[in-house]
Protein backbone atom coordinates (compact mmCIF):
# COMPACT_ATOMS: atom_id res chain seq x y z
CA UNK A 1 0.00 0.00 0.00
CA UNK A 2 1.34 3.41 -0.98
CA UNK A 3 0.26 6.85 0.14
CA UNK A 4 -1.19 8.79 -2.78
CA UNK A 5 -2.72 12.18 -3.42
CA UNK A 6 -6.13 11.10 -2.11
CA UNK A 7 -4.74 10.30 1.34
CA UNK A 8 -3.32 13.80 1.76
CA UNK A 9 -6.46 15.44 0.39
CA UNK A 10 -8.75 13.47 2.72
CA UNK A 11 -6.50 14.37 5.68
CA UNK A 12 -6.73 18.01 4.62
CA UNK A 13 -10.54 17.83 4.29
CA UNK A 14 -10.94 16.29 7.76
CA UNK A 15 -8.62 18.87 9.31
CA UNK A 16 -10.49 21.71 7.58
CA UNK A 17 -13.84 20.38 8.87
CA UNK A 18 -12.52 20.21 12.44
CA UNK A 19 -11.39 23.82 12.15
CA UNK A 20 -14.76 24.80 10.65
CA UNK A 21 -16.61 23.21 13.55
CA UNK A 22 -14.38 25.02 16.06
CA UNK A 23 -14.82 28.38 14.33
CA UNK A 24 -18.61 28.02 14.29
CA UNK A 25 -19.27 26.48 17.71
CA UNK A 26 -17.01 28.29 20.18
CA UNK A 27 -17.52 31.21 22.56
CA UNK A 28 -13.92 32.23 23.14
CA UNK A 29 -12.56 34.51 20.40
CA UNK A 30 -9.00 33.17 20.80
CA UNK A 31 -10.21 29.59 20.29
CA UNK A 32 -12.04 30.76 17.14
CA UNK A 33 -8.77 32.25 15.89
CA UNK A 34 -6.94 28.98 16.67
CA UNK A 35 -9.57 27.07 14.67
CA UNK A 36 -9.00 29.40 11.72
CA UNK A 37 -5.26 28.64 11.96
CA UNK A 38 -6.10 24.91 11.74
CA UNK A 39 -8.17 25.57 8.62
CA UNK A 40 -5.28 27.49 7.02
CA UNK A 41 -2.89 24.61 7.78
CA UNK A 42 -5.33 22.19 6.14
CA UNK A 43 -5.39 24.31 2.98
CA UNK A 44 -1.57 24.41 2.96
CA UNK A 45 -1.47 20.58 3.11
CA UNK A 46 -3.82 20.38 0.11
CA UNK A 47 -1.79 22.94 -1.89
CA UNK A 48 1.51 21.16 -1.27
CA UNK A 49 -0.01 17.75 -2.01
CA UNK A 50 -1.26 19.03 -5.38
CA UNK A 51 2.16 20.54 -6.05
CA UNK A 52 3.91 17.26 -5.19
CA UNK A 53 1.66 14.89 -7.15
CA UNK A 54 0.35 16.90 -10.13
CA UNK A 55 3.25 19.25 -11.06
CA UNK A 56 6.33 18.03 -9.13
CA UNK A 57 8.77 20.07 -11.24
CA UNK A 58 6.88 23.39 -11.06
CA UNK A 59 6.70 24.13 -7.27
CA UNK A 60 3.80 26.56 -7.81
CA UNK A 61 1.67 25.01 -5.06
CA UNK A 62 4.52 25.48 -2.61
CA UNK A 63 4.79 29.16 -3.54
CA UNK A 64 1.05 29.59 -2.92
CA UNK A 65 1.46 27.88 0.46
CA UNK A 66 4.34 30.25 1.28
CA UNK A 67 2.15 33.30 0.59
CA UNK A 68 -0.72 31.72 2.53
CA UNK A 69 1.63 31.34 5.52
CA UNK A 70 2.71 34.98 5.39
CA UNK A 71 -0.89 36.18 5.17
CA UNK A 72 -1.86 33.82 8.01
CA UNK A 73 0.84 35.36 10.21
CA UNK A 74 -0.46 38.85 9.41
CA UNK A 75 -4.05 37.76 10.07
CA UNK A 76 -3.14 36.30 13.47
CA UNK A 77 -1.25 39.43 14.53
CA UNK A 78 -4.10 41.78 13.64
CA UNK A 79 -6.76 39.39 14.99
CA UNK A 80 -5.07 39.09 18.38
CA UNK A 81 -4.54 42.88 18.49
CA UNK A 82 -8.28 43.38 17.91
CA UNK A 83 -9.11 40.78 20.60
CA UNK A 84 -6.82 42.48 23.16
CA UNK A 85 -8.26 45.89 22.27
CA UNK A 86 -11.82 44.58 22.75
CA UNK A 87 -10.80 42.97 26.05
CA UNK A 88 -9.50 46.32 27.30
CA UNK A 89 -12.78 48.04 26.50
CA UNK A 90 -15.35 45.37 27.38
CA UNK A 91 -13.49 43.05 29.83
CA UNK A 92 -14.58 40.01 27.82
CA UNK A 93 -13.62 38.10 24.69
CA UNK A 94 -16.81 36.04 24.56
CA UNK A 95 -17.82 36.23 20.91
CA UNK A 96 -21.51 36.17 21.89
CA UNK A 97 -21.15 39.28 24.06
CA UNK A 98 -19.16 41.33 21.53
CA UNK A 99 -22.01 43.10 19.76
CA UNK A 100 -20.50 46.56 19.15
CA UNK A 101 -21.47 46.47 15.48
CA UNK A 102 -24.88 44.86 15.97
CA UNK A 103 -27.70 47.15 14.92
CA UNK B 1 7.08 1.32 3.95
CA UNK B 2 8.60 3.82 6.35
CA UNK B 3 6.80 6.62 4.56
CA UNK B 4 3.44 4.86 4.97
CA UNK B 5 3.97 4.42 8.72
CA UNK B 6 5.15 8.02 9.06
CA UNK B 7 2.09 9.30 7.18
CA UNK B 8 -0.35 7.44 9.43
CA UNK B 9 1.48 8.49 12.60
CA UNK B 10 1.44 12.16 11.53
CA UNK B 11 -2.17 11.99 10.31
CA UNK B 12 -3.46 10.47 13.57
CA UNK B 13 -1.40 12.95 15.61
CA UNK B 14 -2.66 15.96 13.62
CA UNK B 15 -6.32 14.97 13.78
CA UNK B 16 -6.11 14.05 17.47
CA UNK B 17 -4.43 17.35 18.31
CA UNK B 18 -6.93 19.34 16.21
CA UNK B 19 -9.86 17.60 17.94
CA UNK B 20 -8.22 18.46 21.27
CA UNK B 21 -7.96 22.13 20.26
CA UNK B 22 -11.65 22.21 19.39
CA UNK B 23 -13.06 20.05 22.20
CA UNK B 24 -10.91 20.70 25.30
CA UNK B 25 -12.37 23.01 27.95
CA UNK B 26 -9.00 24.41 29.05
CA UNK B 27 -7.85 27.14 26.63
CA UNK B 28 -4.19 26.86 27.57
CA UNK B 29 -4.10 23.10 26.90
CA UNK B 30 -5.83 23.77 23.59
CA UNK B 31 -3.02 26.19 22.66
CA UNK B 32 -0.35 23.58 23.53
CA UNK B 33 -2.18 21.00 21.40
CA UNK B 34 -2.24 23.56 18.56
CA UNK B 35 1.58 23.49 18.68
CA UNK B 36 1.48 19.68 18.40
CA UNK B 37 -0.88 20.00 15.44
CA UNK B 38 1.55 22.40 13.70
CA UNK B 39 4.45 19.98 14.31
CA UNK B 40 2.45 17.21 12.65
CA UNK B 41 1.71 19.44 9.67
CA UNK B 42 5.46 20.17 9.35
CA UNK B 43 6.07 16.40 9.29
CA UNK B 44 3.48 16.00 6.52
CA UNK B 45 5.30 18.73 4.55
CA UNK B 46 8.54 16.76 4.85
CA UNK B 47 6.76 13.62 3.58
CA UNK B 48 5.58 15.71 0.60
CA UNK B 49 9.28 16.63 -0.02
CA UNK B 50 8.67 20.32 0.77
CA UNK B 51 11.67 20.78 3.04
CA UNK B 52 11.83 24.59 2.92
CA UNK B 53 8.14 24.91 3.77
CA UNK B 54 8.51 22.47 6.66
CA UNK B 55 11.24 24.71 8.10
CA UNK B 56 9.05 27.78 7.54
CA UNK B 57 6.12 26.02 9.19
CA UNK B 58 8.19 25.42 12.31
CA UNK B 59 9.66 28.94 12.31
CA UNK B 60 6.48 30.91 11.57
CA UNK B 61 3.71 28.82 13.09
CA UNK B 62 5.44 27.24 16.08
CA UNK B 63 7.97 29.99 16.68
CA UNK B 64 5.78 33.05 16.17
CA UNK B 65 2.05 32.36 15.95
CA UNK B 66 1.88 29.93 18.88
CA UNK B 67 3.79 32.35 21.11
CA UNK B 68 1.42 35.15 20.07
CA UNK B 69 -1.65 33.01 20.83
CA UNK B 70 -0.33 31.93 24.24
CA UNK B 71 0.60 35.55 25.06
CA UNK B 72 -2.94 36.67 24.15
CA UNK B 73 -4.44 33.93 26.34
CA UNK B 74 -2.32 35.12 29.27
CA UNK B 75 -3.15 38.80 28.67
CA UNK B 76 -6.91 38.32 28.54
CA UNK B 77 -7.41 36.20 31.70
CA UNK B 78 -10.27 34.27 30.14
CA UNK B 79 -8.74 30.89 31.07
CA UNK B 80 -11.05 30.66 34.07
CA UNK B 81 -14.14 30.64 31.84
CA UNK B 82 -12.77 27.83 29.68
CA UNK B 83 -13.85 27.30 26.12
CA UNK B 84 -17.54 26.31 26.16
CA UNK B 85 -19.56 25.64 23.04
CA UNK B 86 -22.33 28.02 22.09
CA UNK B 87 -25.94 27.20 21.20
CA UNK B 88 -24.95 26.43 17.61
CA UNK B 89 -22.96 23.33 18.61
CA UNK B 90 -25.21 20.79 16.88
CA UNK B 91 -25.86 22.83 13.67
CA UNK B 92 -22.11 23.55 13.48
CA UNK B 93 -21.34 19.84 13.79
CA UNK B 94 -23.88 19.00 11.07
CA UNK B 95 -22.45 21.67 8.74
CA UNK B 96 -18.87 20.48 9.31
CA UNK B 97 -19.84 16.81 8.81
CA UNK B 98 -21.78 17.58 5.61
CA UNK B 99 -18.87 19.66 4.29
CA UNK B 100 -16.41 16.86 5.14
CA UNK B 101 -18.45 14.13 3.42
CA UNK B 102 -19.05 16.33 0.37
CA UNK B 103 -15.37 17.18 -0.09
CA UNK B 104 -14.23 13.58 0.49
CA UNK B 105 -16.83 12.35 -2.02
CA UNK B 106 -15.52 14.85 -4.56
CA UNK B 107 -11.89 13.87 -3.89
CA UNK B 108 -12.53 10.15 -4.30
CA UNK B 109 -14.62 10.56 -7.46
CA UNK B 110 -12.18 12.75 -9.39
CA UNK B 111 -9.65 11.32 -11.82
CA UNK B 112 -6.46 13.11 -10.76
CA UNK B 113 -3.75 13.34 -13.39
CA UNK B 114 -0.88 12.10 -11.27
CA UNK B 115 2.51 13.01 -12.72
CA UNK B 116 5.19 10.34 -12.63
CA UNK B 117 8.06 12.84 -12.45
CA UNK B 118 10.07 12.43 -9.26
CA UNK B 119 10.30 15.59 -7.12
CA UNK B 120 13.67 17.29 -6.76
CA UNK B 121 15.92 16.48 -3.84
CA UNK B 122 15.71 19.99 -2.36
CA UNK B 123 13.21 22.74 -3.07
CA UNK B 124 14.95 25.82 -1.63
CA UNK B 125 16.89 26.83 -4.75
CA UNK B 126 13.91 26.11 -7.02
CA UNK B 127 11.63 28.22 -4.82
CA UNK B 128 14.18 31.06 -4.79
CA UNK B 129 14.43 31.06 -8.59
CA UNK B 130 10.64 30.96 -8.94
CA UNK B 131 10.08 33.75 -6.42
CA UNK B 132 12.72 36.24 -7.54
CA UNK B 133 13.13 35.70 -11.29
CA UNK B 134 11.68 38.28 -13.69
CA UNK B 135 8.99 35.98 -15.13
CA UNK B 136 8.27 34.45 -11.72
CA UNK B 137 6.45 35.77 -8.69
CA UNK B 138 8.44 38.94 -8.07
CA UNK B 139 5.36 41.22 -7.96
CA UNK B 140 3.58 39.28 -5.14
CA UNK B 141 6.92 39.11 -3.33
CA UNK B 142 7.05 42.92 -3.47
CA UNK B 143 3.41 43.37 -2.44
CA UNK B 144 3.71 41.06 0.57
CA UNK B 145 6.10 43.35 2.56
CA UNK B 146 3.51 46.13 2.17
CA UNK B 147 0.91 43.83 3.72
CA UNK B 148 3.28 42.96 6.56
CA UNK B 149 4.11 46.65 7.16
CA UNK B 150 0.41 47.51 7.27
CA UNK B 151 -0.06 44.61 9.72
CA UNK B 152 2.67 45.89 12.03
CA UNK B 153 1.30 49.44 12.00
CA UNK B 154 -2.28 48.22 12.45
CA UNK B 155 -1.39 45.98 15.37
CA UNK B 156 0.52 48.80 17.10
CA UNK B 157 -2.33 51.28 16.61
CA UNK B 158 -4.94 48.77 17.81
CA UNK B 159 -3.25 47.82 21.08
CA UNK B 160 -1.97 51.30 21.94
CA UNK B 161 -3.45 52.56 25.21
CA UNK B 162 -5.39 55.71 24.41
CA UNK B 163 -6.48 56.38 28.00
CA UNK B 164 -3.83 58.53 29.63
Amino acid sequence: MTIGLEHYLVLSAILFSIGLYGALAKHNAIVILMSIEIMLSAVNIALIAFSRFIVPAELTGQIFALFAMAVAAAETAVGLAIIISIYRNKETIDANKIDLMKW
Amino acid sequence: MGQVIAFWVFAVAIIGAALGVVLLKNVFRAAVLLVACFFGVAGIFILLSADFLAAMQILIYIGAISILVILAIMLTREVAFGSPSNKFQIPAFIIAALFCTGVIWAILNTQWQISSVAPGATTTSGLGVKLFSKDGFILPVEILPTVLLATILGAIVLVKDRKK
